[in-house]
């Protein structure tokens, strides 16, 4: 006698279909998994057998192996363990599991050990590489109903007991209310641009960033705000599209986030801390699995790396990689994994580790070689990737509290979404949304400029590479896009030198 | 020796006593039952006519099936122990036969009837 259900092993973002057969021999009551289980799935043995119990079913007699096909693929997760107990129980004429809707129905849920359906990590992605692979229906945790239901192409079932799976296969399907989703309400509203006050300049950087998706670079003396500026990046960032929202949600669900309040509409933000270590920035881990970094969580948001020298400096440097192709791959002895990175990143530094090195009326208490070793961490290569440095003087004179409030985030924010909307336009024929994914050569060949020589003038003086050129031309298509020009002028062209290079632009 | 209640001793007894039966219903000659040496116990030794075969049988019985299978309870080194101890009751009784086969067989009661369940060769 055997049985087959189907499932899902995921291997970062990508789904390989699994077959779950049982059969089983007369000899001493055994299970048995074969296919390259982990520990966490070996352990659905006994959960699985419980909760079958539990459900009143019989569990086969004798020896009953578990073969998760394709052999050759690694297997982790808990998710396996209805698809397991289905086919287990199938195997058993007197369980009467009917059949006919196995074929294209996949299975994800882990078992308690009363038969209680629990909620899995990574159910959109499960549910996406489902959808693809051509299955119809899924079953999925009743508590992870309101997720699934994100998931485009594919019917799900909410069960919340073992039996109740039996009854959506018999065509007797029981109903679980889906709480209605509240996106935005309860989520702790994002801090408002309006706060800061003064440092105009900084806040048209920010402005000038948000519309392009460039890197940002926050230089200056501790408590000027540079922190304050980062985190009010996202109020000034226009929601995801659709498809975006859903790439986004399937790296955060399989990081093991709850998605209750529905799909990530808000582009995220993520502030890792300077000892976060290679693995959690760039993703990693142990056992077989590999999980997204804080990178890959930022796709389509922002990266922001307050402290930037502190983090380590192998940790900078392996965002180069990321920061170039907008994806991270991940190799471990057995797979390779990918995961998107497409991250704005914004970084922030002190100039020296006790913070006053080169402000006006502070003298600086650290040994010349510690200012430059802290310096160096930030290496010319990262430095060379940001797009926009902007230095942040120290505060020099208190702000009149009664001066004019400063523009709120929803009218920056709109001005964003007009520059948004022209770049979209113009990169219409091409696969680029925004100005910052916009390649050198397609830049030069195809955006024209109408005067060259401040740029030329840079290169002589070796004040900017050509990378940089390419970076000058990409902010500069921005601040064109945010004054409603249909073409740069030399005014765009000067400022966007002044924002790339930050006081070594006057030279030149 | 594991120490155990009269109930239970009494219930293991009869289950044995329902094993032999049925292996007898089922055509095999009980030789013995309830063989001991200093290394355990044998529940039933009977012979197989068809197979040439001398089969040493261990019997385990469950009151009800709240407890899981009886067969569950055999081991691994169970079994294995089992076909040493069969070694030693050939080497005792001078007894020979083509196939040395060590049975489970497990009786479940609960039910209307008592469940029995036979599996040949659990141990080589």
């Amino acid at each position: 006698m055997s049985a087959t259900t189907w499932c899902i092993a995921l291997q970062g973002l990508e789904g390989a279909r699994v077959e779950v057969e049982a059969a089983t021999t007369m000899n001493l009551p055994r299970t048995i998994f074969v296919g390259l289980p982990d520990a966490a799935l070996n352990e659905a043995k006994e959960r699985v057998k419980h909760g079958v119990k539990a459900a009143g079913r019989k569990w086969p007699d004798g020896v009953v192996t578990v073969n998760l096909s394709p052999g050759s693929v690694h297997k982790h997760g808990t998710h396996f363990d209805l698809a397991i107990a289905v086919a287990a129980m199938s195997v058993d004429e007197r369980n009467e599991v009917a059949r006919p809707l196995l074929a294209d129905t996949v299975l994800f849920g882990e078992l308690g050990l009363d038969g209680r359906v629990r909620p899995v990590r990574g159910i959109i992605p499960l549910l996406l590489a489902a959808s693809r692979h051509g299955f119809e229906r899924a079953v999925v945790p009743a508590a992870q109903l309101a997720e699934a239901e994100l998931v485009p192409g594919i019917t799900v079932w909410g069960v919340a007991h073992l039996h109740e799976v039996l009854e959506v296969l018999a065509g007797r399907p029981v109903l679980h209310s889906v709480p209605q989703a509240q996106p935005d309400e309860a989520a702790p509203a994002s801090p408002d641009l309006s706060d800061v006050r003064g440092n105009e300049e900084a806040r048209f950087a920010l402005e000038v960033a948000a519309a392009g998706r460039h890197h940002l670079f926050l230089h200056g003396p501790p408590g000027v705000g540079k922190t304050m500026l980062a985190s009010r990046l996202p109020s000034i960032l226009p929601p995801l599209a659709p498809s975006e929202a859903i790439e986004v949600s399937a790296i955060h669900s399989l990081a093991g986030e709850r998605l209750d309040g529905g799909l990530i509409t808000r582009p995220p933000f993520q502030d890792p801390h300077h000892t976060a270590s290679r693995q959690s920035l760039v993703g990693g881990g142990g056992g077989g699995e590999i999980r997204p970094g804080a990178v890959s969580l930022a796709h389509r948001g922002v990266l922001f790396l307050d402290e930037g020298p502190e983090f380590g400096q192998k940790t900078l440097e392996s965002l180069r990689v990321p920061l170039e192709n907008g994806y991270v791959s991940i190799g471990r002895a057995m797979q390779q994994v990918r995961f998107p990175a497409r991250f704005q990143l914004v970084l922030a530094a002190n100039p020296c580790p006790c913070g006053s090195h080169g402000v006006a009326g502070k003298e600086c208490s650290c040994p010349p070689f510690r200012v430059r070793q802290y310096q160096d961490r930030l290496s010319g290569p990262i430095l060379d990737r940001v797009d926009i440095m902007l230095q942040m003087p120290a505060v020099t004179r208190f702000m009149e509290v009664d001066g004019p409030v400063p523009e709120s985030s929803a009218v920056v924010l709109s001005r964003v979404l007009e520059a948004r909307e022209r770049q979209a336009r113009r990169l219409a024929e091409t696969p680029w949304t925004t100005n910052n994914e916009v390649p050198g050569s397609y830049l030069r060949s195809e955006l024209p400029l109408p005067d060259a020589s401040p740029i030329n003038r840079a290169l002589a003086l070796g004040k900017l590479t050509s990378r940089g050129v390419d970076k000058v031309l990409r902010v500069a298509w921005t601040l064109a896009d945010l004054a409603g020009k249909e073409a740069v002028g030399s005014t765009e062209l000067m400022a966007a030198m002044r924002l790339r290079l930050g006081d070594a632009a006057r030279a030149a | 020796m594991v120490r155990q209640g009269k109930v239970s001793r009494a219930l293991g007894s009869h289950g044995e006593q329902l094993a032999a039966e049925y292996l007898q219903a089922q055509g095999m000659e009980i030789l013995e039952r309830n063989w001991r040496c200093a290394e355990g116990e044998l529940d039933i030794i009977a012979y197989d006519a068809p197979a040439d075969a001398l089969v040493f049988v261990e019997v385990k019985t469950k009151s009800g099936p709240g407890f899981g299978h009886p067969l569950e309870a055999i081991t691994v080194a169970k079994a294995r122990r089992l076909y040493r101890l069969a070694l030693l009751w050939v080497d005792d009784r001078r007894r020979r036969a083509r196939v040395l086969r060590v049975d489970g067989v497990g009786v479940l009661f609960g039910g209307q009837v008592p469940e029995i369940t036979h599996v040949r060769g659990i141990a080589a």
